[in-house]
């Protein structure tokens, strides 16, 4: 989206609306023009997906919220009658739901694939920092989305979650207080959590903004982590990124109807068909899927505020990622070590999901704590430390090179299968 | 170096897969309730109405004693995709009960014939009158059957994605309902309460509710407690999900004709792409309209 936009108007209304405002050039540059790698692999599609998703959840949360009554003595009910008596109110609700696993879904693989190729690094740090925030705000409104229902996890699950705020000095008290609106879980608190509920997703629709205009002005990484050079190395983003983003999250869709209409509540828990009792608490207080990982790092640890530092430092830790990894090539294609290192990583973050599922006692709290020192070792040991012990392969001379390259590569091969 | 990953990952999992049996003491002592062959299970399953009919039976007859089903309205029971009774029927049916509404012109509340629209009346008139008659609130039982569940473990929990096996609850409501056994000698059962294989915890409140020849079948099915249990179960599998044939009809159209579009974008891009996936020809100079594929 560098320099001056090249769109010229031909219809007069067009010219005479681009003389005073030049949004059409300016979705011309950045929806039509702009050039994209000509290599990016099906990961490079999540960006797209994750958009959709947002507009996803915020259309169907629109129309849940015409319906739903936040008090707690009716919320239960009112998305018992949304999924009952409301004309296809299962089927938004449904929506909403799983939709929020799927844009986690979408939201994991699009970071891991930013790690992988290393899409943070210089000139992307920014771009990068607002995706950090961006997974933070979409944690803040899964949360509070969950609480919603009334149901029993909601209700003791905003009550771990919040509490966990007491574990910070001096004023950690205060906070829970402002919380909750009380001096409990209650009214006031789902009160203001469906308040900020309807308002984060804007937040997050508006750093959004921000993170798409940082990755036109700097460019797409790829998956041979080189800036483009010329021309060849890159293809307009219509039609090329265009169908291709289209048909990703088609595909998608099919895996999200997958969910949707045969198992919808595989990825939520039974217990929230339980109207919420302050009196009995269930036998596992579990959170969503998407955050047992983090979940686990907090029991890992044995002390309140030392679990509460370490949840919160696992996510500030990808913050300053850009500047913890020394090396100075992108993509894990050229870097062996760092590879390996990469899918050790990922396996330690799924089994941490997996304790998180688990009661806190016996092998899972020493696995758990094995799994959250991995987790901050590969961040501030392995990542440092590797840029200066790994030697890099040679990295491609262009985008062009490395697709020519692989593709004569394999014609060779082909030719000398074939003759043998 | 691809198979230094793959051991790498290997190790990994194999690690993760040794320590997943380790901890199995932890696991509560309930077995796991058995597999049943439930009619609604699968992408294509839906109910059996007679199996609901006889379900409601049971439950208006057995269950409706204690235990409520406050979001079900009686015109639910005429409703696609339920037990398919008339509306003819529910209005009679609904006649049978005195609903209590109000307040009226003269301030006092007053008791009138129920109407389809009113939802099933519950047993007790409030929570506190329930658990002073029987010591625990008998649950409602409007949602039982997706609001219980056993742990199904890995690497289960992952195959049942595919399988699309989500019938704990039902499975679970069966098993409970025949689960009434004697206690093993070396368990205590108190004062009150009663065993049951699986219950967790094995002591219930509830005593044995079913006996054999209890409830009188309509049709031909059988009158024993094994068949009671599963129709009632199913009656309760629909009362929580009473959409749920329309659920998943309307999943196979969405899914069938999303993988037709994905089929026709794919050839688009294939088609698109086809340019750019063929560099060779273009860095021969060679028009890449003019070269086969």
């Amino acid at each position: 989206m560098s320099g001056h936009s090249t769109y010229q108007p031909t219809h007069p209304a067009a010219r005479w609306l681009e003389d005073r405002l030049p949004i059409l050039s300016l979705a011309h540059s950045s929806a039509v023009a702009y050039p994209t790698p000509r290599n990016l692999n099906y990961f490079w599609t999540f960006g797209a997906i994750l958009t959709f998703m947002l507009v996803v959840q915020i259309l169907t949360g629109v129309v849940l919220a015409m319906q739903y009554t936040a008090h707690v003595s009716l919320a239960f009910d009112s998305v018992e009658r949304i999924m009952r008596d409301v004309n296809y109110g299962w089927l938004i609700r449904y929506m909403h739901a799983n939709g929020a696993s799927m844009f986690f879904i979408a939201v994991y693989i699009h970071m891991f694939r930013g790690m992988y190729y290393g899409s943070y690094k210089n000139p992307r740090e920014v771009l990068w920092i607002l995706g950090v925030i961006i997974f933070l705000l979409m944690m803040a409104t899964a949360f509070m989305g969950y609480v919603l229902p009334w149901g029993q996890m909601s209700f003791w699950g905003a009550t771990v979650i919040t509490n966990l705020f007491s574990a910070i000095p001096l004023v950690g008290e205060h906070i829970v207080t402002l919380l909750w609106g009380g001096f409990s879980v209650d009214n006031p608190t789902l009160n203001r959590f469906f308040s900020l509920h309807y308002l984060l997703p804007f937040m997050i629709a508006g750093v959004v903004g921000l993170h798409i205009w940082a990755l036109h002005h700097v460019g797409q990484n790829n998956p041979a982590g080189v800036e483009p050079k010329s021309k060849d190395d890159t293809v307009p983003f219509t039609p090329y990124a265009t169908v291709k983003d289209v048909f990703a999250t088609v595909c998608f869709m099919i895996f999200f109807a997958w969910f949707l209409f045969y198992t919808p509540n595989f990825l939520g828990h039974a217990d929230n068909y339980v109207p919420a009792n302050p009196l009995v608490t269930p036998a596992h207080i579990v959170p969503e899927w998407y955050f047992l990982p983090f979940y686990a790092i907090l029991r890992a640890i044995p002390d309140k505020l030392g679990g509460v530092l370490a949840m919160f430092g696992a996510i500030a830790v990808l913050f300053v990622l850009p500047w913890l990894d020394t090396s100075k090539v992108r993509s894990a294609t050229y870097r062996p070590l760092f590879r390996q290192f990469f899918w050790i990583f990922a396996v330690n973050c799924v089994v941490l999901g997996w304790l998180g599922a688990k009661p806190a006692e016996g092998t899972y709290v020493i696995l758990s704590r094995v799994c959250t020192i991995y987790y901050f070792l590969h961040f501030l040991v392995i990542l440092p430390v590797l840029g200066f012990v790994e030697k890099p392969k040679p990295l491609p001379a262009s985008i062009a090179d490395s697709v020519l390259g692989k593709k004569a590569r394999r014609d060779a091969t082909a030719s000398a299968v074939a003759k043998a | 170096m691809s198979l230094r990953i793959t051991l790498a990952l290997g190790a990994a999992l194999l690690a993760s897969a040794s320590l997943t049996s380790a901890p199995a003491l932890a696991a509560e002592g309930a077995p796991q309730p058995p597999h049943e062959d439930w009619s609604f299970a699968g992408p294509f399953g839906g109910f059996d109405r007679a199996q609901l009919q006889r379900g409601f039976k049971v439950y208006r007859e057995v269950c409706s004693a204690c235990h409520g089903l406050s979001r079900v309205a009686f015109r639910n029971l005429a409703e696609d995709g339920g037990p398919g009774y008339s509306e003819g029927q529910v209005q009679a049916l609904a006649a049978e009960y005195q609903i209590t509404d109000g307040p009226g012109e003269d301030g006092e509340m007053f008791d009138r014939a129920g109407r389809p629209s009113d939802r099933f009346p519950a047993p007790y008139p409030n929570e506190q009158a329930a658990a002073a008659a029987h010591g625990k609130a008998p649950p409602d039982l409007s949602l039982i059957a997706k609001a219980r569940t056993y742990e199904r473990g890995f690497p289960w929990f992952v195959f049942d994605i595919v399988t699309q096996y989500q019938e704990q609850a039902p499975d679970y409501i069966h098993a409970l309902l025949v689960g009434y056994k004697d206690a093993p000698q070396d368990f205590e059962v108190p004062e009150g309460a009663h065993y049951n294989a699986y219950f967790p915890g094995h002591v219930i409140a509830m005593a044995a509710p079913l006996s054999d020849g209890q409830v009188t079948y309509d049709d031909n099915a059988p009158a024993t407690v094994d068949q009671y249990a599963r129709d009632v179960t199913a009656f309760l599998m629909w009362a929580a999900e009473p959409h749920m044939e329309q659920r998943k009809r309307m999943g196979f159209q969405v899914i069938i004709f999303l993988i037709g579009f994905a089929a026709l974008l794919f050839f688009t891009k294939k088609k698109i792409w086809r340019e750019v996936e063929k560099p060779r020809e273009i860095a021969e100079g060679k028009d890449p309209a003019q070269t086969s594929l």
